[in-house]
């Protein structure tokens, strides 16, 4: 196992997606995602891009009001982290043009069929931005 | 009808659920939006409602995002699933993702939809099945459906091959015996061209390679050449667009190569030597300008360090390593300070060149920086550097902000203590860091300290002078204050008389007012905590003692604690002027030097209680028989030894102290010092606790019963009838008008008849009686019954108790107990309980009797002894 969670979070620490790849409770969740937010959220600019936490390390990357966040194993490279986040970023950017808030709100699911056509069970399955479209763009075309 | 169909053109409720959530002002607001939300869709959903069942889903899955329970609509995802189109289907899948896990047994259901769908004829139906099936399959349903799955990894379809692979992968973790299945299917994806399936594929071999050696040894012999080819293709392509990533392809493809690389070269020369060539290329090749290529490098490094790399490959590495830690940008700092602690166990020697720039990082502005480069430093520090990087860390923690002050003192205490060679160093180490934060020195470390000086003698002048300087200057950290005030009432003497100075020293004039000063400013700091004043009256003790013509003022400020609302102090505050004012003939002996305490002993006790999860610490011995007392612990004591039981208030074999989870550590040295109470009392002790020593103390009249067990606390003032040995009477004599009041209550007090034992023919009762002044001793008088219609001859009753009471029987007033009723028998105990107020009685019993000449024997278990026994 990899990446073990994927949040977008706003400025104000809404959730605003989260997947996660191993098994934990509602109330579980909820702490997480409020610890590690007030985390991150309270980092400059400056500082680098990983914050450990309890047995995650979390690499995240800031992009207007939203922060991405991807939980890691603690053997998991960073820096390639910080990759898949633009990718993934920038495969939204494709779909929706100049992606926002917004978009990722009101299309929570089509985000979410993005991640899961990039993402399983925690692994990195797909890096190309066209092949991560073609089925999301099949389904829009034939409905 | 038709129009409603489509699940991503209606979502207009969608939108408007969304915005009315978002409007929410307060939690409360959004948790009604929600609950009415929830509401509709459970309507629509038990009424069976079709067209709105995808929105339905896609407004759960936005309402789990926000953290509320959605379990309702899991059954509605099985539906879903179930239904033939592909929209229904996707957002089924979805939701069975997002919405379930495999320990919910609804899942179950699910399985034979899976297989249906993973031979469904269209590919991006079974693309959604393996999806699914690899995020959220168990080890059953990886048993059932792994034939399907095996299967897939031979299909036409790259996009099926890769999401086959994938689930593979949660399957052989899910069940590790099925991994021997995979292997051949593992090494032939490597053929592939297409980027999805290698990367799957290489996954699936790191996967395998992790769960059975088998397959370890196959894909070594197997896929090796097809792995070092894949590298090879894709770091010299030449520009794809599609996996382009500032100027380098495929980043992720190359990680996760380099890291099967490392997995299958780990521990394997021949393997090793194989891969040499092409990561030296990777690792000389690559641009590292831009994040991407940082990335393969940063791999590349791992895999060299983690194989078994020739000394030049190694080299290579390091110096990839030296230049990130120059870096500018702190993301690439970081991971070298992360890849360098990995790289210690390779060669310390290459690590500890860059020793200088690593402890640059420690005081780097950014924390998760800091953090990686003080655990780092940590390592580093061995017999030679000890003493500079020492001096580094203790000089930066003046300047440090405060929230990284906690995990520097501790690392600093611990690389202190490891590696103190000599015993000057250790305590100038330690002061320093003391003055600097005190307040963040964990008890165990300061206890240790005091150990220490107490066992170096010939240091102990010097620690108290430095502390005394200490104290002056930085009068606001907590364990610096206790180390110092402890130190003052021990070895007062040494600091006002210069004795034992060591050459570097110079003399300092302290007269005996002014150490009688530093302790009284101690004392009423507005922030001193409970613990440090109560050390601050045993000092305050022991220097009326040391400095007779103090003594007066001494006296003075101890009383001025008598109407203390914390009782600890104000217990001590009148015991302690009770000692001084009327007990002068032994006050000497009684306020004598804390003898020598045991360094091996508080050592041990220490590792264990780090490792131990804290539980019953009981029965430590408080004092270590030697020094100055050479007594046992035991019974016959002399006038001196009372010493360890008036200062030490926590009696040292209390399970039920208030104080019990967070002393127990430390229980030890707290013993010794005699604070094992304070911890509880500023705003942990309960607060009936402490009123029933205060009603004991007024005796007000109440009862030990109404009490409940006493706690141990409450036995305090009466140590004269709590103690089983008998205590001389200075002892009792300190304690006057506190032993008589106790007992007053213990007369009035009435304990319940209980019904000990009822069976089908007998019935016993126990009444009680207690003699005044004896809170241990209870008189019972047992009354036996007989309920059957035959007489019982030949009766005997017997009883058992634990170890920690004494039970004496006297003879029954009959042997015989006619039938019916009619007439008692009666028997009288007497019981002493040696732990009277921890542990309550507790009693079996055996009767036989004959019945018709016929032998009948009856047991039981006497539980319901009345409190207070």
């Amino acid at each position: 196992m990899t990446i073990r969670f994927v949040l977008f979070v706003n400025k104000q620490g809404q959730t605003r997606l989260a997947q996660y790849y191993e098994h934990l409770s509602l109330d579980e969740r909820r702490a997480l995602e409020g610890e590690i937010v007030r985390k991150c959220l309270a980092r400059t600019d400056q500082q680098c891009s990983f914050v450990e936490h309890r047995n995650y390390k979390v690499v995240y990357r800031r992009y207007a009001s939203l922060f991405f966040l991807v939980g890691v194993d603690n053997d998991e490279n960073e820096l390639a982290i910080l990759e898949f986040i633009h990718l993934l970023v920038e495969t939204m950017d494709r779909h929706f043009g100049n992606v926002c808030e917004l978009d990722i709100m009101f299309h929570l699911e089509k985000v979410h069929f993005m991640l899961e056509e990039m993402v399983m069970n925690g692994c990195i399955v797909e890096t190309s931005k066209q092949n991560i479209l073609a089925p999301i763009q099949l389904m829009e075309k034939t409905s | 009808m038709d129009l409603a169909i489509n699940p991503f053109s209606s979502g207009t409720r969608l939108r408007d659920m969304i915005r009315s959530i978002r409007a929410c002002k307060t939690a409360a607001e959004e948790r009604a939006v929600v609950r009415r939300e929830c509401a509709a869709i459970r309507a629509a959903i038990s009424e069976g409602d079709q067209d709105y069942r995808h929105r339905n889903m896609a407004k759960l899955m936005f309402i789990h995002m926000l953290g509320y329970p959605t379990h309702f609509g899991q059954m509605e995802c099985l539906k879903l699933i179930a239904a033939a189109g592909f929209p229904e289907k996707r957002i089924g899948y979805l939701g069975l993702t997002l919405l379930l896990d495999e320990r919910q047994e609804v899942l179950m259901l699910v399985t034979n939809s899976l297989k249906q769908d993973l031979n469904h004829s269209n590919q991006f139906i079974v693309g959604l099945a393996l999806c699914a099936l690899g995020n959220i399959c168990s080890a059953e349903m990886a048993r059932d459906l792994a034939p399907e799955v095996e299967r897939l990894l031979q299909n036409r379809d790259p996009n099926t091959k890769k999401k086959a692979a994938l689930c593979s992968i949660r399957i052989v973790r899910k069940v590790p015996d099925l991994a021997e299945n995979f292997m051949s299917a593992a090494a032939s994806l490597l053929k592939e061209k297409h980027h999805g399936v290698l990367i799957s594929a290489v996954q699936l071999c790191t996967e395998l390679c992790k769960a059975s050696d088998e397959a370890l040894e196959y894909l070594r012999k197997n896929c090796l050449e097809g792995l070092v080819r894949v590298l090879r293709d894709v770091s010299n392509s030449s520009y794809a667009p599609e996996y382009d990533i500032g100027g380098i392809t495929d980043p992720f493809l190359h990680i996760r190569v380099l890291k099967l690389m490392r997995t299958l070269g780990q521990g394997d020369a021949d393997c090793s030597e194989y891969i040499n060539d092409i990561l030296a290329q990777v690792a000389t090749k690559t641009e590292s300008n831009k994040n991407a290529g940082n990335a393969i490098l940063y791999e590349c490094v791992e895999t060299i360090m983690g194989i078994e790399a020739t000394s030049g490959l190694r080299v290579l590495a390091i110096n990839i390593l030296g230049r990130f830690l120059s870096n500018r940008d702190n993301n690439i700092r970081y991971v070298a300070l992360n890849m360098l602690m990995k790289a210690i166990a390779v060669d310390t020697q290459a690590v500890q060149r860059h020793r200088a720039t690593i402890l640059e990082c420690v005081k780097d502005a950014d924390v998760s920086i800091r953090k990686r480069a003080l655990e780092l430093v940590y390592l580093l520090v061995n017999d030679t550097n000890v003493k500079p990087l020492t001096k580094e860390l203790v000089d930066y923690l003046e300047v440090s902000d405060q929230e990284f002050k906690e995990d520097l003192t501790a690392k600093i205490c611990s690389i202190v203590e490891k590696f103190s060679q000599d015993k000057l160093w250790y305590l100038d180490q330690m002061f320093r860091v003391l003055s600097l934060a005190g307040n963040y020195v964990k008890d165990d470390v300061w206890h240790a300290l005091i150990v220490l000086m107490s066992n170096a003698s010939e240091l102990q002048g010097y620690s108290v002078r430095s502390l005394y300087k200490a104290l002056q200057a930085c009068g606001e950290q907590e364990s610096l204050v206790r180390v110092a005030v402890w130190c003052i009432g021990e070895y007062g003497e040494m600091l006002v008389n210069n004795i034992s100075m060591l050459d570097m020293e110079e003399p300092i004039t302290v007269t005996e007012s002014d150490a009688v000063d530093a302790v009284e400013v101690a004392l009423k700091r507005y922030s001193a905590d409970v613990t440090t004043r109560a050390m601050c009256l045993v000092s305050l003790l022991k220097l009326s003692s040391r400095f007779p013509p103090t003594s007066e003022r001494i006296k003075e400020i101890v009383a001025q604690n008598k109407g203390n609302t914390v009782l600890e102090l104000q217990q001590r505050s009148i015991e302690f002027s009770s000692i001084i004012q009327r007990h002068q003939s032994i006050k000497s002996s009684l306020l004598e030097r804390m003898p020598v305490l045991d360094e091996a002993n508080y050592l041990a006790k220490r590792a264990a209680s780090t490792q131990a999860t804290v539980s019953s610490v009981k029965s430590a011995p408080a004092v270590t028989p030697g020094g100055p007392l050479k007594l046992p612990n035991g019974v016959a004591k002399p006038p001196e030894a009372p010493l360890a039981d008036l200062l030490d208030l926590s009696s040292d074999d209390a399970p039920v102290t208030t104080s019990a989870p967070a002393t127990a550590p430390n229980d030890f040295l707290q013993n010794l010092l005699g604070i094992g109470l304070t911890d509880s009392s500023p705003t942990g002790g309960a607060p009936s606790t402490s009123t029933d020593l205060l009603m004991d103390l007024l005796s007000i009249g109440s009862s030990p019963v109404q009490n409940g067990p006493p706690t141990s606390n409450v036995n305090l003032p009466g140590i004269a009838e709590t103690k089983p040995a008998p205590v001389t009477p200075q002892v009792v004599d300190l304690l006057d008008g506190l032993s008589s009041s106790t007992s007053i209550a213990d007369e009035n007090s009435a304990y319940p008849t209980i019904t000990a034992f009822q069976s089908a023919t007998l019935r016993i009762t126990f009444s009680f009686k207690k003699q005044p002044g004896k809170p241990q001793e209870t008189t019972i008088s047992a009354s036996f019954t007989n309920l059957a219609t035959t007489t019982f001859t030949d009766f005997i009753f017997q009883a058992a108790v634990p170890k920690f009471i004494q039970l004496r029987l006297d003879p029954a007033s009959s042997s015989t107990l006619p039938a019916g009723g009619n007439g008692l028998v009666t028997q009288s105990l007497s019981v002493t309980n040696n732990q009277h107020g921890q542990k309550p009685l507790a009693m079996r019993i055996r009767m036989s009797y004959k019945v018709n000449g016929e032998d009948r024997l009856e047991q039981g278990q006497i539980s319901n002894f009345p409190a207070g026994l």
